[in-house]
């Protein structure tokens, strides 16, 4: 017993160390965490506050944070400025029409290529791969002089059409989903009658909602975000989307200095988006990992 | 998708194509059923891939300004880029800066970042939310709230440095240093990358790292021996991603800097010259645009060929030779 007493109390000692680097490794990664978390959500945060704020308090340096005195006027005169009401309609049409027909397409060519064998299909599917790493400057172009031809410029159909025929990654996601549905339950559904379009419609779909949900969210962040479509296609400011609304209201001469108003139009383009993402988040932390890592 | 793109390789490897007057009728109307499920798309990719990507290969050896149709002109423009237009040097280089800086960043920063949520820590979702968060702000948004952080003046990343007593600069102001503003503001998406990568460490099976523990390897050598290796696949995957990404980098340098990649094309990207030629030049250059949308397709495909093509000796799939 006698003997054994110093080793062991060299052991509680290291004990000791280890557990006091322990927690100040703890410490330091919590610190790291929080200043990483400022870092990102500061810029946020600003913006939030400064669209309450005077004009005069904007410019202030160094940055002041609380509004000295509180202007949610700001907002209305924003209002009125940027022509909410039309480019909201607008963007919630485009956003809207484009999610029915990304969806619908998706999971028909998703459910082609899951559940089918026919002569070329791993060929085709990934040439549907390759296709997305083609950059959008190639295809600028001749797509805008074909819609020019066609009288589509100044009207939604640039924006809206293409989603009825297949996003890549979109099917991409939907047909992992569908290679994942047992084969047994589709085969189930066929000895009882059911036909090819009746098991994709009322086996499927339902048991793909999921992936469904995933596609809805990314194909609405991707309307009510898009810039450059908007920018060349629709030059009619009653045509005007969120975006481009935004965009002139920041960049028009004259205009450059009302921060605050800026930052109260900005913050109503961004409010709609985070409620979406805090209701969805699970979702939305998937859809970045399906770009990742599945396949 | 980069191992989906092996996995699809190999399964074109390995099975003897099928042809279809050998199928049986059963197989046939199979086939038939899967060709019209995926008619959409088929319709699709020749419209909106197949079509553009060989018209604009076909404009770029053209005159054309939309209005008139195109005239031929061969090799003009491509000439003319290489001999004569500044501005495409400098935005390939503004554009080179803006690749190396942000896939490091992305990658660096994103992996770092997996790592510190893995180890572990509390409240893991609150924390990856925060982290995501400013990854799903609209651009437009974002470049104005960024347009302020960067202000020369009052903006909020000069006010911490002085309040940490570190020197002022005049980001979007200074040529020199403009392209740095867009390499901080991309910062923003690291969420992206980070969720990833934090997915993939989670992958890892547990006995991995208590069989090193055994052997007595300390953090930093499970990080080298253990996790990485283990990533490769993952990182790979994002390296390619973030590249092919951060060479059409356009939306926030065109709202940024109203259009002009100012000051004195300091923030000029590739993108942006382009785009300038195509829709801002009067009478439009469409097909001057098409050659050096091409030549960003050349570039853009070499830099994907080399990585996949180096990926063999850096790149460890586990347990499994399918994707190697």
């Amino acid at each position: 017993m006698t003997s054994a007493a110093p080793t062991q109390n060299i052991i509680m000692e290291g004990d000791a160390v280890t557990r006091l680097t322990r927690i100040i490794g703890r410490v330091l990664l919590y610190l790291l965490l929080i200043v990483m978390s400022l870092w990102f959500l500061a810029p946020l945060f600003w913006m939030f506050m400064s669209s309450l704020m005077p004009l005069d308090q904007v410019g202030v340096f160094p940055v002041q944070w609380i509004p000295r005195v509180w202007q949610p006027e700001n907002y209305t005169q924003a209002l009125e400025f940027w022509n909410f009401g039309t480019t909201f309609r607008n963007t919630m049409f485009i956003a809207i029409v484009s999610l029915i027909g990304d969806i619908g397409s998706c999971t028909i060519v998703a459910y082609g290529f899951a559940r089918f064998r026919f002569p070329f299909r791993d060929t085709l599917f990934l040439i549907l791969l390759a296709t997305l790493m083609l950059p959008f400057a190639v295809r600028l172009i001749p797509v805008y002089a074909a819609y020019d031809a066609i009288g589509w410029i100044d009207t939604f159909y640039p924006l809206i059409v293409p989603n009825f025929f297949g996003n890549a990654f979109y099917i991409f996601i939907c047909r992992q989903f569908f290679l994942g549905i047992p084969q047994d339950l589709l085969d189930a559904a066929k000895i009882d009658g059911a036909s090819e379009m009746r098991i994709f419609t009322q086996v499927m779909i339902p048991l793909a909602r999921p992936a469904i949900v995933v596609i809805a969210i990314l194909s609405f962040q991707n309307s009510w975000n898009d810039f450059l479509g908007p920018l060349i296609y629709l030059k009619d400011p009653d045509l005007h989307t969120l975006a481009i609304g935004l965009y002139k209201f920041t960049s028009l001469p004259g205009q450059g200095g009302i921060y605050n108003q800026q930052m109260a139009a900005s913050t109503m383009m961004v409010l709609p988006v985070l409620i979406v993402f805090f209701l969805f988040q699970k979702q939305f932390i998937q859809g970045a990992n399906i770009s990742g890592l599945k396949g | 998708m980069a191992t989906a793109f092996g996995s699809q390789f190999s399964a074109l490897r390995g099975r003897r194509r099928e042809r279809w007057r050998d199928l049986s009728p059963m197989r046939k109307r199979e086939a038939k059923m899967g060709l019209l499920f995926i008619t959409p798309w088929i319709i699709g990719v020749l419209l909106f891939s197949l079509f553009p990507f060989v018209a604009s290969f076909l404009l770029s050896f053209t005159k054309y300004n939309i209005v008139a149709p195109p005239k031929w002109v061969g090799l003009e423009h491509y000439v003319h880029i290489f001999t004569d237009d500044p501005l495409f040097l400098k935005s390939l280089r503004n554009t080179g800066v803006y690749v190396g800086g942000s896939v490091a960043i992305r990658i660096v920063l994103g992996f770092a970042l997996a790592l510190l949520l893995n180890a572990k820590v509390r409240f893991l979702g609150l924390w990856r939310t925060l982290f995501y968060l400013p990854s799903i702000v609209p651009i437009v948004a974002l470049s104005v709230i960024w347009l302020y952080v960067l202000n020369a003046r009052a903006g909020l990343l000069n006010s911490l440095l002085y309040a940490i007593g570190l020197p002022r600069f005049r980001w979007f102001a200074d040529p020199d240093i403009a392209m740095i503003g867009y390499l901080i503001m991309s910062t923003t998406w690291v969420g992206v990358t980070m969720v990833i990568f934090l997915a993939g460490l989670q992958g890892i099976p547990e006995e991995y790292y208590d069989a090193a523990k055994i052997d007595g390897a300390n953090v930093f050598q499970r990080l080298l021996r253990v996790t990485i290796p283990l990533m490769t696949p993952t990182i790979y995957l994002n390296i390619l991603i973030n590249i092919i990404n951060a060479f059409q980098v356009f939306t926030q340098v065109f709202i940024m800097s109203d259009g002009q990649g100012g000051p004195r094309d300091a923030t000029r990207t590739y993108v942006l010259h382009l785009f300038d030629h195509a829709f801002q030049y009067l009478p439009p250059q469409m097909g001057y645009s098409s050659a050096l949308a091409w030549i960003l397709f050349m570039i853009i495909f070499a830099f994907t060929a080399v990585i996949v093509a180096t990926s063999q000796r850096w790149v460890f799939y586990q347990g499994s030779e399918a994707n190697s």
